[in-house]
């Protein structure tokens, strides 16, 4: 401090009023409080609100096609609009056999990942290495399937499917002309879309496995791999399973990409080569060009069934996370 | 020394390695370095496609014109692109407060039944399907008054709202308690403290949340497909064709508007080899355009009055 201080002094207590900062000024606010409160309290009630106008929207109008079908409804695989006759396992059916092709390939890529950039790769790596696989997760959906209808479906019917047909096709699988398009398209891509979910859960959870169980299996003698096996991956498999849940979730729900290359046809065909047909795409296909009521009443159900899946796969993922981090939220970054 | 004793001992007594224990832990780690070589790989090939293809076909016509009519080569996505930002901007003027409305809820008064209840939600909210959100939106908009703009950002508010709300609520609870003390020992009411202290002081963190869930949203095509539903032409009316039929120019919230995701959707689907080209010069301004906003508002949020963080 400089300068003469009495003087200063006297000039503040005899000067005009100490004009109240503003913080100041509301200090003895109970209704501003209140009405703050109140304001937010709104806005998570909105939150809630939310989720009960989707539950309506989705129940109310779809009470006719229920009323019609029951559950039969989801055992038919007869989808003929103009006969008014609608069942939804052609659906279901691709809806699963996409995701379940999409886990298959996407599982072990995501696991080997996530082992690699927390347990492997030197410590420089490990920022760069999951920022560009976490990248993959902000391209949007709709340019996943404009690649995959340009470079992805020409690559699959020119070398990869005329492969797997001479050498896989005993199976039964992998029959059928190589058009590209089809089952076998909607997975791979699907796959490629939820790695940076499995991988990003993955390794959350793996990075919250103590370092004293790491040492203390190295300290037995056991060699890196054999650190990760009996050290992390046991430890922090209900977590991982939780994040592979999660993909499942997102498989599941996802329209645009899967749309665009699974070929749209209702039919159960054992060949992954051939084309199908899932919830969510019947769902973009159909829903604005769906006339009477009893139509857009079954597309609404399959709307129903669909949110109903993801929710209930969404809650078990989330469970099976929260067993492992205990209750911190599984976040991307590291 | 007894140490070096003791670990001479402990060496002599240990078996080595075994040639097959030494061969597996070599081939796992060279296991999951290819998995990550083969996770990279549709990356690289991904953006590598959309920049050569892209940057080959933008042009000043594809950035300045709407589209021609069926089958005729040129034209553009001018609509779409202001489309996206009209549809966007709905979204975001209406998703934004009340996704940080309910994270401050969450954050303040959330230690409840009601907060976990909340919070659950919106942990459920996230995962639902975009498409069906789509058929919510229509239910409650597009059946009363008709596809437009505004039921389109409805449906994307939706989608945001949930990611808000939780990195809000995370990011008010790292602000330190003490700050908060500090105020109301200064008499500062709760309502200008959690305004003016902690959510001031947590701005940077909640703005990356908001740019988190724009980026999420911005290439959304399946909630819009029938809520925005798209357009060949401009929804609203421009400012230089008002002029010229003297009428007052609008926005056109209110009609049927084209948006990037939904042309790239349609042309990507389409037979013509021109309008391939224009799907991937639509995603290559996409990407630029989700890009450029979110760095934007992150510059803005570092250089501005509140680099908190």
């Amino acid at each position: 401090m400089q300068g003469p201080q009495p003087v200063e002094a006297t000039k503040v207590t005899g000067g005009p009023p100490v004009r109240a900062t503003p913080l100041l000024r509301t200090a003895s606010g109970e209704i501003p409080d209140r009405i703050f409160k109140a304001a937010m309290t709104a806005c998570g009630l909105a939150v809630l609100g939310v989720l009960f106008l989707i539950i309506y929207e989705l129940v109310n109008p779809s009470a006719l096609s229920w009323h019609k079908f029951g559950f039969k409804f989801f055992m038919d695989s007869g989808w003929d609009p103009v006969n008014q006759q609608f069942g939804a396992l052609p659906f279901i059916y691709g809806t699963l056999v996409s995701s379940l092709v999409a886990l298959i390939i996407a599982v072990p890529l995501s696991i080997g990942v996530a082992v690699f950039t927390t347990e492997m790769c030197p410590k420089v790596l490990r920022g760069p290495l999951s920022f560009f696989v976490e990248l993959l997760a902000a391209i949007p959906s709709v340019i996943y399937g404009l690649w995959a209808i340009f470079v992805l479906v020409p690559l699959l019917s020119k070398y990869v499917q005329p492969f797997l047909s001479t050498t896989l096709g005993w199976t039964g699988l992998f029959t059928g002309p190589p058009y590209g398009i089809g089952m076998l398209a909607a997975g791979i891509i699907l796959a490629i879309m939820i790695v940076p979910i499995i991988s990003s859960i993955t390794r959350e959870v793996l990075m919250v496995v103590p370092q004293n169980q790491r040492e203390g299996v190295l300290a037995l003698g056991a060699t890196r791999w054999e650190m990760i096996r009996v050290g992390v991956l046991r430890n922090a498999r209900a977590g991982i399973l939780g994040g592979i849940i999660l993909g499942l979730g997102r498989a599941l729900g996802e329209t645009m990409a899967v749309t665009m290359v699974i070929g749209n046809n209702p039919q159960i065909v054992k060949s992954l080569f051939a084309p199908g047909y899932t919830m969510a795409s019947v769902l973009a296909n159909e829903f604005s060009e769906a006339t009477g009521d009893m139509y857009v009443s079954a597309l609404i159900e399959i709307g129903l069934a669909l949110f109903l899946v993801t929710i209930i796969v969404n809650a078990l993922a989330q469970v099976l996370v929260w067993t492992v981090t205990r209750g911190q939220p599984a976040r991307g970054n590291a | 020394m007894p140490d070096t004793a003791g670990s001479v001992a402990v060496q002599q007594t240990m078996r080595p390695i075994s040639l097959y224990r030494r061969a597996v832990d070599r081939l796992m780690t060279a296991a999951a370095f290819a998995t990550v070589l083969l996770v990279l790989a549709p990356l690289i090939a991904i953006f590598g496609y959309l920049l050569y293809k892209g940057v080959e076909s933008v042009n000043w016509a594809f950035l300045t014109q709407i589209p021609k009519p069926e089958g005729e080569a040129g034209g553009g996505m001018a609509n779409g692109i202001v489309g996206s930002m009209i549809i966007l901007s709905v979204a975001s003027l209406i998703g934004v407060p009340f996704g940080v409305g309910a994270g401050i809820y969450l954050a303040e008064f959330g230690r409840n039944r009601l907060g976990s209840a909340i919070r659950f939600t919106a942990d459920v909210l996230n995962g639902v399907p975009s498409i069906v959100t789509g058929i919510v939106a229509y239910a409650i908009l597009v059946r009363r008054s008709g596809f437009s703009a505004l039921a389109g950002g409805v449906a994307l508010a939706i989608m945001m709202v949930p990611t808000i709300t939780r990195t809000t609520e995370e990011m008010l609870l790292l602000v330190p308690q003490a700050l908060r003390e500090a105020a109301y020992g200064l008499g500062v009411s709760r309502w200008r403290t959690t305004l003016s202290i902690t959510l001031r002081t947590a701005t940077s963190g909640i703005i990356t949340g908001i740019m988190l869930a724009f980026a999420r949203v911005a290439g959304e095509t399946a909630p819009l497909l029938f809520t925005a539903l798209g357009n060949e032409f401009w929804s609203g009316r421009l400012p230089w064709d008002s002029h010229w039929h003297s009428q007052p120019w609008t926005l056109g919230l209110n009609q049927p508007t084209a948006a990037l995701p939904l042309q790239i959707y349609k042309y990507a689907t389409s037979p013509y080899d021109d309008l391939h080209r224009q799907a991937w010069a639509g995603a290559l301004v996409l990407i630029i355009l989700i890009v450029t906003a979110v760095s934007a508002v992150r510059y803005a949020v570092r250089r501005g009055s509140f680099g908190a963080a």
